[in-house]
């Protein structure tokens, strides 16, 4: 009974993890679908996130809701900022130059960031500290709630987007064959540039998320979960969006598990394995289309 | 005479390092179908692309309705009334045959005459109306043509663009999408079509040219064309 408890709290914690690096691997993803690139300045983007609305609490003194906007608008300004500059002069080059500029943005950001904000970890208010509730022993705490709340509220908005509306049809569209897409009268420069702005908002939410779920932030807080959210995406199917949220709830309640039961130390292990896993076993990841695949 | 419709002045067009298009001048009149027949890599496709601005040519001049649309870019010729039914249809494989046609009127505002050309699409295709929810990729072959073809008519194009529209159909259907195009022709929609199949297309158009290895060769009307021997010796057969 004892341990049933256990697990149900760590699958509590494993979810709350879970959504961020989801929230993260969607933006992976969406960018890898429209111009098949892997944005390694995606999990630097998060941190600026995080910082932006990390200034907007404690500056600005705003409270959670006006802080998370705020961070989502101008990361997401950012993203399109960026695009614009870095990627968009490659559209024709090599996808092995764009790669390369994607990691130089990524160091860019990170000692730019430093730079303005010194390199000392900064703490997050606390917050929520004090709210809880405790199901049959199953404690979820407020910045859980928090996070799982805004998780559901975002993937809710973001599949109205995709499915429902005109500019989702054509971010699907370019997405799937970006010439014919044109054809149509899509200006694929425009979806490309918004689908790094929606990326980018959704990477800044999970920043600031991180920030009061772990109270600490930093200029280099980015690379890990970037590497798992990149793992996240690939674990799901990369370029597809269900894939994104489902991947990276499977690698946050993979990790809580390992932290929760084995031990703490081989968390990250434990997110890399998985990626060699799926590289082996099966490449295309859970949701992706086997291309051949012979019994 | 009145201007002609559309008129291809001197383009050349590279692909990199290679030389696609040589200097190429055809001209299309409200009205007609024309079509252009030359082997695999003559530059059929390269002419339409050119045309419907996914390639930019290095010199010359392409007018439409006597403004000139060389290097607009692609999503803004769609809005001057120019529509193509790419090679190898291109539908949106994982959307719905719906969701396809809605994508065709994706430069469109006007929800009545959306409504209108989505039941001339039908009455054209009526096997796409009782697939209208079914996801595009499951059609058979001949019905993914048919679908590329309302997709791009959708937009009420004034010049339609079609590439290769008999590629891997059953001479049967082929027939049948042929009789399709004769259709759209005669409902006031201007026609260039680019085959392999240059038999078909010399029956249902008035003029033609012929491309070879990015060069016009020969070009008058079709009739002409498919009566004079080194047109027969060459593409049809015989």
């Amino acid at each position: 009974m004892e341990l049933l408890q256990q697990v149900m709290q760590q699958l509590v914690n494993g979810i709350s993890l879970g959504s961020i690096y989801a929230l993260i691997a969607l933006g992976y993803t969406m960018i890898y679908g429209i111009i098949k690139l892997i944005n390694f300045a995606h999990g630097d983007i998060y941190m600026v996130g995080a910082y932006i609305g990390f200034f907007a609490i404690t500056q600005a003194h705003l409270s959670i809701v006006p802080s998370l906007l705020i961070s989502l608008v101008v990361t997401g300004f950012l993203g399109m900022v960026v695009e614009r500059l870095a990627y968009k002069p490659l559209r024709h080059a090599p996808r092995i130059s764009v790669l390369i500029t994607a990691i130089g943005v990524s160091f860019f950001l990170e000692y730019t960031t430093m730079y303005f904000v010194s390199p000392t970890p900064r703490t997050f208010p606390a917050m929520f500290g004090d709210v809880a509730v405790n199901i049959a022993g199953i404690v979820i705490n407020g910045q859980q709630m928090l996070i799982l709340g805004i998780t559901a509220v975002l993937m809710v908005v973001l599949t109205y987007i995709v499915q429902k509306t005109k500019t989702g049809k054509a971010m699907r569209a370019a997405s799937f064959d970006t010439e014919t897409a044109q054809l149509m009268g899509i200006d694929s420069d425009r979806i490309i540039s918004l689908t790094f702005g929606i990326g980018s908002a959704l990477a800044a939410v999970a920043g600031v998320l991180v920030g009061v779920y772990y109270n600490s932030i930093d200029p280099l807080m980015g690379i890990m979960p970037g590497m798992k959210a990149f793992v996240a995406a690939v674990l799901g199917g990369i370029g597809i969006l269900p894939g994104a949220v489902v991947g990276g709830l499977i690698l946050g309640i993979v990790e809580a598990l390992v932290s929760g039961f084995i031990s703490s130390t081989f968390r990250d292990a434990a997110a890399f394995a998985i990626l060699i896993l799926v590289l082996l076993v099966r490449p295309a990841g859970i949701f992706g289309k086997d291309t051949k695949e012979k019994v | 005479m009145a201007k002609p419709m559309l008129k291809i002045d001197d383009i050349n067009v590279y692909y990199g390092a290679i030389h696609a298009l040589k200097g190429i001048s055809l001209e299309v009149d409200e009205g007609e179908i024309v079509t252009l027949i030359g082997a695999n890599g003559a530059g059929k496709s390269t002419t339409l692309r050119t045309i419907s601005g996914l390639l930019k040519p290095k010199t010359g001049a392409i007018e439409f309705q006597g403004q000139n649309i060389a290097g607009v870019p692609a999503h803004e010729i769609v809005k001057r009334g120019i529509s193509q039914v790419p090679e190898g249809r291109r539908i949106f494989a994982e959307m719905t045959v719906m969701e396809n046609l809605d994508l065709g009127a994706f430069t469109r505002k006007d929800k009545d005459g959306i409504a209108a050309d989505l039941r001339h699409v039908f009455e054209l295709f009526p096997r796409l109306e009782e697939r209208r929810d079914q996801v595009a990729g499951t059609l058979s072959g001949g019905e993914q043509q048919m679908l590329a073809m309302g997709r791009a008519l959708m937009s009420r194009p004034k010049l339609l663009l079609l590439d290769e529209p008999s590629m891997g159909l059953a001479p049967l259907l082929i027939r049948e999408i042929f009789n399709i195009i004769v259709n759209i022709n005669k409902s006031g929609t201007t026609v260039l079509l680019v085959e392999q199949n240059a038999n078909m297309a010399l029956s249902i158009a008035s003029r033609a040219y012929v491309l070879e290895t990015g060069r016009i060769t020969l070009s008058g009307p079709a009739a002409e064309l498919a009566a004079s021997e080194e047109v027969k010796k060459a593409y049809l057969g015989g």
